[in-house]
């Protein structure tokens, strides 16, 4: 599903990616872990397409293909999203209009016809209540005076409505209440499936006590620096990092 | 400059000619002294600060048709674009600045809305009560104006009286052979407690320079309510100098929407008088231009008595060559306290080249009062960029839709469904882009 090695990455001149390397097949939960500034967001920009960062060396495949000349909306057509740390408030531009306007352009994308208005908004409706959002949520501006919670929810709604093959969920925990982060993911784990695959990014393991990786990674210094199964996150969410730091430094 | 001007002026005397019993009306010498006033100043230059930005001198350095021939092979169908109803409007329509009686839909009953030179005719009264009254009869593209003021519409809603359908105004030009100058003149007057809702727009249709030097006078009685929209999207060849002046007695509520989409200059002046307490006014804009488009807004709100508010809200979204001018000025008189005042001014320059001068004045003579003004300049956010292009939306759409989102508060007042969806077609083919926005 995703293959990526030995990838550099840097902006403005600073490297912030120093060879990471990790693979991700049908089916599985990663979790990413680490301290903040380790380059956890940096790598699911750069996965994603962000074009401020340069790539200085190392290749990334998604789904048998390299995708380091794509546009961050071809990847996106490709079945790969990004469930954003700070999801981007936008006036004006409803919800119900962005995600036709999305799925659209994605079907688009892989030569497909536009989806029925219909189906639309039956699926909309199915995965609203998946989600356990409110109707009302259909017609207000995306993210616009959201809490922190509606605003992870409704990336999670979008990625319910996208069908994604990868999703990378940058931080969905941060800002969610427990009540919150429980109906995020147990919404996130309805959409697991056989042929899809999930890269959890988050600092805390509360999250991973919901969606149980089938992989951790440490991330320190731009490096994956140890990976292991679940028990891992736990032993981090007792340890802290300072254990790894040192075993590094040893 | 000079060429045209001295056209102009000789030009006067055989309109004059023309006017035959009219010029024994107390309206003509209105005209005559305005034609004074234009001899004296001459068209304004960059010298002048208020034009400043905007050099009128290329533009009138050509010549132009000051008398037209009627047109009459145009028909509904080859224009029906332009309106907003084939039939749910009253419509008040010009060719080259003559009446097209055909595709107009023109009422008398229970209110007028008719032409200008009918009401020479018909409403004497009315004209010589309010014409030059409401305008800036010392600005000498005004007072050219005034001068040769004959034609244009005119909309007299008596007291207490709700016009029922949105009133059009369409100026069009089909000069295929010249370069032609019209000179609209619009008269408004709207009773107490009465309302209507005007739409206007010009547009030409031949191949030749077009310009437009229109004047319109707005006067709201006491709770009166008028919606007044500007639809400006002409062509590169074409050039429009609106002057447009409205007065304002007790508790009437007075909005201006100003939608710059095109056209080659576009100069905006609108002025308020709010000469009564409850008086409120609400002034939007929204230009999107490219290429080497220009558009400059000049407005005046003058708070001349306590307890009035205005809110003046214009966005502005400039790529290529093109360039904006913002000029706001909120003048509080003495003794105008509790005035509540709010202006904004926000744009986005697209390119390199593109540019805006954007100028809040503030006077304020006056204690006690609550007044605001903020302008930005910036660029689309990459972040919002980056977010949408994740979602699968290409690089234009997602730059349309975050332009949209931008001039989306100085949207949202409109209140026409009509209006609505011509208004989002107009822009998502100004964005170049097929996407249906739901305002």
């Amino acid at each position: 599903m995703l293959k990526i090695k030995n990838l550099h990455a840097s902006i403005d001149g600073t490297e912030i990616l120093k060879g990471i390397d990790l693979e991700v097949k049908p089916g599985e939960v990663h979790a990413i872990m680490g301290p903040n500034g380790s380059g956890k967001s940096t790598l699911s920009s750069v996965i994603a397409g962000r074009e401020d960062y340069e790539i200085t060396q190392g290749s990334i495949e998604f789904v048998g293909e390299d995708i380091m000349d794509l546009s961050p909306e071809e990847r996106a057509h490709m079945g790969l999203f990004l469930s954003f740390q700070y999801p981007v408030e936008i006036p004006g531009v409803s919800v119900t209009n962005f995600l036709k306007t999305a799925i659209n352009e994605s079907r688009k994308g892989r030569g497909l016809e536009p989806m029925p208005a219909k189906d639309m908004l039956k699926a909309m409706r199915e995965k609203m209540a998946l989600l356990e959002m409110d109707k009302s949520f259909m017609s207000r501006s995306i993210n616009e005076g959201f809490s922190g919670g509606e605003k992870k929810r409704n990336e999670i709604f979008q990625m319910a409505m996208l069908e994604p093959k990868l999703a990378i969920l940058d931080e969905t925990d941060s800002g969610l209440d427990i009540d919150a982060l429980r109906i995020v993911a147990s919404g996130v784990n309805k959409l697991r499936k056989k042929d899809n695959a999930i890269v959890v990014i988050t600092h805390y393991q509360r999250l991973l006590d919901h969606i149980v990786p089938d992989k951790v990674h440490v991330l320190f210094n731009g490096k994956i620096v140890k990976s292991g199964d679940k028990s891992l996150a736990l032993e981090l969410e007792s340890k802290g990092y300072d254990w790894i730091k040192e075993e590094l430094t040893a | 400059m000079d060429v045209f001007k001295d056209k102009l002026l000789s030009s006067f005397i055989v309109f004059e000619n023309q006017l035959n019993g009219q010029k024994k009306q107390p309206f003509h010498q209105k005209r005559r002294d305005a034609i004074d006033v234009f001899e004296q100043k001459g068209f304004p230059t960059i010298k002048d600060e208020e034009w400043k930005y905007t050099n009128l001198k290329p533009l009138f350095n050509k010549d132009f048709n000051v008398f037209h021939p009627g047109e009459d092979s145009l028909e509904f169908s080859d224009i029906r674009r332009f309106f907003l109803s084939e039939s749910d409007t009253y419509k008040i329509v010009f060719i080259n600045g003559i009446f097209a009686s055909w595709l107009s839909s023109t009422t008398h009953q229970n209110y007028d809305i008719c032409t200008f030179s009918a009401a020479l005719e018909r409403h004497r009264d009315v004209i010589d009560k309010y014409v030059g009254t409401i305008a800036r009869n010392d600005e000498s593209l005004t007072a050219l104006n005034t001068s040769f003021a004959k034609e244009g519409a005119f909309i007299n809603i008596p007291d207490g009286k709700v016009v029922d359908r949105p009133i059009e105004i369409l100026f069009f030009t089909t000069n295929s052979d010249n370069n032609t100058f019209i000179q609209p003149r619009n008269l408004v007057v709207v009773g107490k407690n009465a309302e209507c809702c005007i739409v206007e727009r010009h547009q030409s249709l031949g191949k030749q320079l077009t310009v437009n030097n229109s004047v319109t006078e707005v006067m709201a009685h006491a709770g009166a309510q008028v919606t007044y929209h500007k639809i400006q999207n002409d062509d590169d060849n074409a050039s429009l100098i609106d002057s447009t002046t409205v007065k304002q007695e007790r508790d009437s509520k007075v909005t201006v929407h100003t939608f710059s989409f095109g056209g080659k200059i576009t100069r905006n002046n609108l002025e308020f008088d709010l000469t009564e307490a409850g008086a409120e006014a609400h002034l939007y804009g929204v230009s999107i231009l490219d290429k080497r488009q220009l558009v400059d807004n000049h407005t005046i709100v003058n708070h001349m008595v306590p307890n009035c508010y205005s809110n003046e809200l214009y966005k502005g979204i400039y790529d290529d060559n093109a360039r904006g001018v913002f000029n706001g000025k909120i003048h509080v008189h003495p003794h105008a306290v509790k005035t509540n005042a709010f202006q904004e001014n926000n744009n986005l320059l697209l390119s390199d080249k593109a540019s805006i001068d954007t100028k809040p004045q503030l006077e304020i003579y006056a204690d006690d009062v609550k007044c605001s003004h903020g302008c930005t300049i910036g660029q689309l956010d990459e972040d919002a960029l980056f977010y949408l292009r994740q979602r699968g939306i290409g690089v234009k759409e997602a730059q349309a839709l975050l332009m949209l989102a931008f001039t989306t508060d100085a949207l949202k007042e409109i209140k026409i469904p009509e209006l609505k969806t011509k208004l989002n077609r107009l822009i998502a083919r100004k964005l170049n882009v097929n996407l249906d926005f739901n305002l």
